[in-house]
């Protein structure tokens, strides 16, 4: 049937064709580092960095952070840093790609430090240690000074440019499609190599807060897992998206706790004043949040951590620390009428997450942090296999997809694409414009969090798991998805973007169910708590759970890779 | 609602296309109206990030709780200079309490 309404629309679309050597998507933490490193290393090669937002302030940084997570105090290596990552995390990570952040933290640190980004200092002139891997930073402006990083490097920006899709020519990526966020402009973008540094996923499941509240959250909700799902799209295969991450936080402003629990040594304790962790049987950072979880559904709860050990004049600086980071939570003191040493604050978990900074969901990658598709590398939340590498961390991998992409691109040639695939991906991107009456985006996203909420292990369901119910969450989601392709309706650029945003996000919620139903054990308590197997079963399940999508027929394939191990010494 | 923009001491930084608030907030949520004042598309939407609110030169937009999580009215401005932010808190009581913090040192950058 010919649309002639939908032509019309299309018809009203400039198409603005580029070409640069290196793509990045994405300017957060690990595109804007990854950009600078190829500039540094070779200024000759043209990069380009599109990004959904402003760089000077978009992603998970917008705030600022207040520390550097991932720095190996003395004492502390690369293996250290690789046993630390793999105790926490049940045995079961990438120990080659753990190993090769764990050998860059330092150095990208030192990077940060020296474009002017106040590090604290310790009565020796070091950095001010935070515990054994973690250093205390001033980093309201880490965003603006990683912008200006970038800008000063000499690589382009385009920023509100939202990618939609890989272009993929001859088994490999040469490039993506992509929409002005504000414009009526579609991007056709050749590239020799691309580095997708998306991060990870917001907004798949219900977040704690709804409403006026909704986006009070820890990870930022404008990271929707688009990278995610354009390279399942694209073939490339994913890793460990069961691997949720769910944070133990400041109830209701969902604000980080590391400034109060390992900054300033707050005791967790439930109700009656307990310290309960130490009845679990180990202190790993799923175990806090599934103790805390437990200790609340034996009647023990609220859990809180508790400041009034703090002096008086202690206050201010607890206050100041969180304005440059999450500054809800100074608000939130206010509010309360109370000093931070006044009264505990309570503790919750958070909606869970797919990222892989903090868990390890994402692109299974090779050692340069090539995806499985060529030409294709992924780096930071968006790359699976290497939890805990946070801030630093994602400079790390920035820096190795940028080196390694360099390499790859001696030789090539940016592809011409076919007038055919680029006027299917323009009808696939507008169609929402096409529709007189329909739904808006934002209640497919509130149809999306319920059905994870209660189905897949949300928040109202203490994150438990159990296959009837992932079945259920299967079935709905495959005719959400239907009706989101079918019934989506828009009426501006803006809602075209959320459009796509939850197209993107019910493709990642789709796999990730996946990945739940297939591992048949219990792993990371709460992330992954399959009631119906409630234990950790090293002799089948020591294996990545991998997922492979074919956009012919929509189905999901699931694949195991073997875990292997890392001879290292300190 | 989150952010509130006071539309008497917003003035779309005059002829400014992009103003720095609808330049930097992460959601791109904020825009110019008709009347040449800043304006957010849907309050519900917007995160906390405080990236406006540190952008606007005449102190026109605060950051607030909404009231499901407990807000009653405390409010945050922030001023800019070059190297440091000053942070006015304003509690329900009418107090204030000011930070002001380094943000950036020298470096190459």
């Amino acid at each position: 049937m010919i649309n002639h309404k939908l032509d019309a629309i299309i018809d009203k679309i400039e198409i603005v064709n580029i070409s640069t050597d290196i793509l990045v998507i994405g300017g957060g933490t690990a595109g804007c580092f990854a950009a600078a490193t190829i500039k540094e290393t070779s200024p000759e090669t043209d990069v380009l960095v599109i990004e959904k937002g402003h760089v000077d302030r978009s992603g998970c940084l917008a705030a600022g952070v207040n520390a550097i997570n991932a720095y190996l105090n003395p004492g502390e290596t690369p293996a250290s840093y690789l046993k630390y990552v793999r105790d926490d995390s049940a045995g079961l990570v990438r120990e080659d790609l753990v190993y090769t952040v764990g050998e860059r933290l330092n150095r990208v640190t030192e990077k940060l430090a020296s474009w002017g980004l106040p590090f604290i200092k310790d009565a020796d002139g070091n950095f001010k240690a935070r515990g054994k891997r973690s250093v205390e930073i001033v980093g309201e402006a880490i965003k603006p000074i990683i912008a200006a990083a970038l800008k000063k490097s000499g690589a382009r920006t385009m920023n509100r440019v939202a990618a939609t899709n890989f272009i993929v020519a001859g088994g490999q990526v040469s490039g993506v499609y992509a929409i002005d966020a504000r414009e009526k402009k579609f991007y056709v973008i050749s590239a020799k190599a691309v580095i997708c540094t998306t991060g990870g996923a917001a907004g798949i499941y219900k977040p704690n807060n709804d409403g006026s509240a909704r986006h009070k959250m820890w990870y930022c909700p404008f990271n929707v897992g688009s990278g995610l799902a354009m390279g399942l799209r694209a073939g490339a295969e994913m890793t460990t998206f069961e691997m949720r991450f769910i944070a133990l936080r400041i109830k209701d402003v969902i604000a980080p706790t590391g400034t109060v629990a390992q900054g300033v040594h707050a005791r967790q304790i439930n109700v009656l004043g307990e310290e309960y962790q130490k009845n679990y049987e180990d202190d790993t950072t799923p175990m806090r949040m599934y103790a805390t979880i437990e200790e609340n559904k034996a009647g023990r709860g609220p859990c809180y951590l508790d400041l009034t050990h703090l002096p008086a004049d202690y206050n201010p600086r607890l206050k100041e620390s969180y304005l440059s980071m999450a500054p809800g939570m100074a608000l939130k003191w206010a509010d309360s009428g109370q000093e931070p040493n006044e009264s505990p604050v309570e503790i919750c978990g958070s909606e869970p997450y797919i990222v892989g900074g903090h868990g390890q969901a994402g692109y299974w990658v090779d050692i340069n942090r090539q995806s499985t598709v060529s030409g294709l590398f992924a780096a930071g939340d968006v790359a699976g296999g290497a939890p805990k590498k946070y801030v630093s961390g994602c400079f790390a991998e920035g820096e190795i997809a940028a080196l390694a992409a360099l390499d790859y691109i001696k030789g090539k040639w940016p592809l011409k694409l076919s007038d055919q695939d680029i006027s299917e991906e323009l009808t696939r991107v507008y169609s929402p414009f096409n529709r007189d009456a329909g739904v808006h985006p934002d209640e497919f996203e509130e149809r999306l969090q319920k059905i994870m909420d209660e189905y897949a292990g949300g928040i109202s369901t203490n994150y438990e798991l159990c296959e009837p119910k992932l079945l259920l969450a299967r079935t709905l989601l495959a005719t959400l998805e239907e009706d989101v392709k079918s019934r989506l309706a828009v009426g501006n650029i803006h809602d075209l973007v959320k459009a796509h945003e939850i197209m993107d996000r019910v493709l990642v919620a789709r796999v990730l169910v996946e990945h739940l139903i297939y591992r048949k054990e219990t792993r990371w308590h709460s992330y992954q708590e399959r009631v119906d197997y409630p234990t950790r079963d090293d002799q089948r399940w020591m294996t990545f759970v991998n997922s492979l999508y074919d956009p012919t027929d929509e189905s999901i394939r699931i694949v195991e890779r073997p875990w292997a191990g890392l001879e290292v010494t300190s | 609602m989150s952010i509130k923009i006071n539309r008497a001491l917003c003035n779309g930084c005059g002829k400014a296309q992009e103003p720095g608030c609808v330049s930097v907030c992460p959601g791109d949520l904020l825009f110019k109206d008709n009347e040449n004042r800043c304006a957010i598309r849907d309050a519900r939407d917007c995160w906390d990030c405080a990236a406006c609110v540190k952008e606007c030169p005449r102190q026109a937009i605060e950051l607030t709780l909404p009231t499901q999580i407990g807000g009653r009215g405390a409010s945050l401005k922030a001023k800019r200079s070059s190297n440091s932010l000053e942070w006015l808190l304003n509690y329900p009581d009418g107090r204030t309490e000011v930070f002001k913090v380094v943000v950036k040192e020298g470096g190459t950058i």
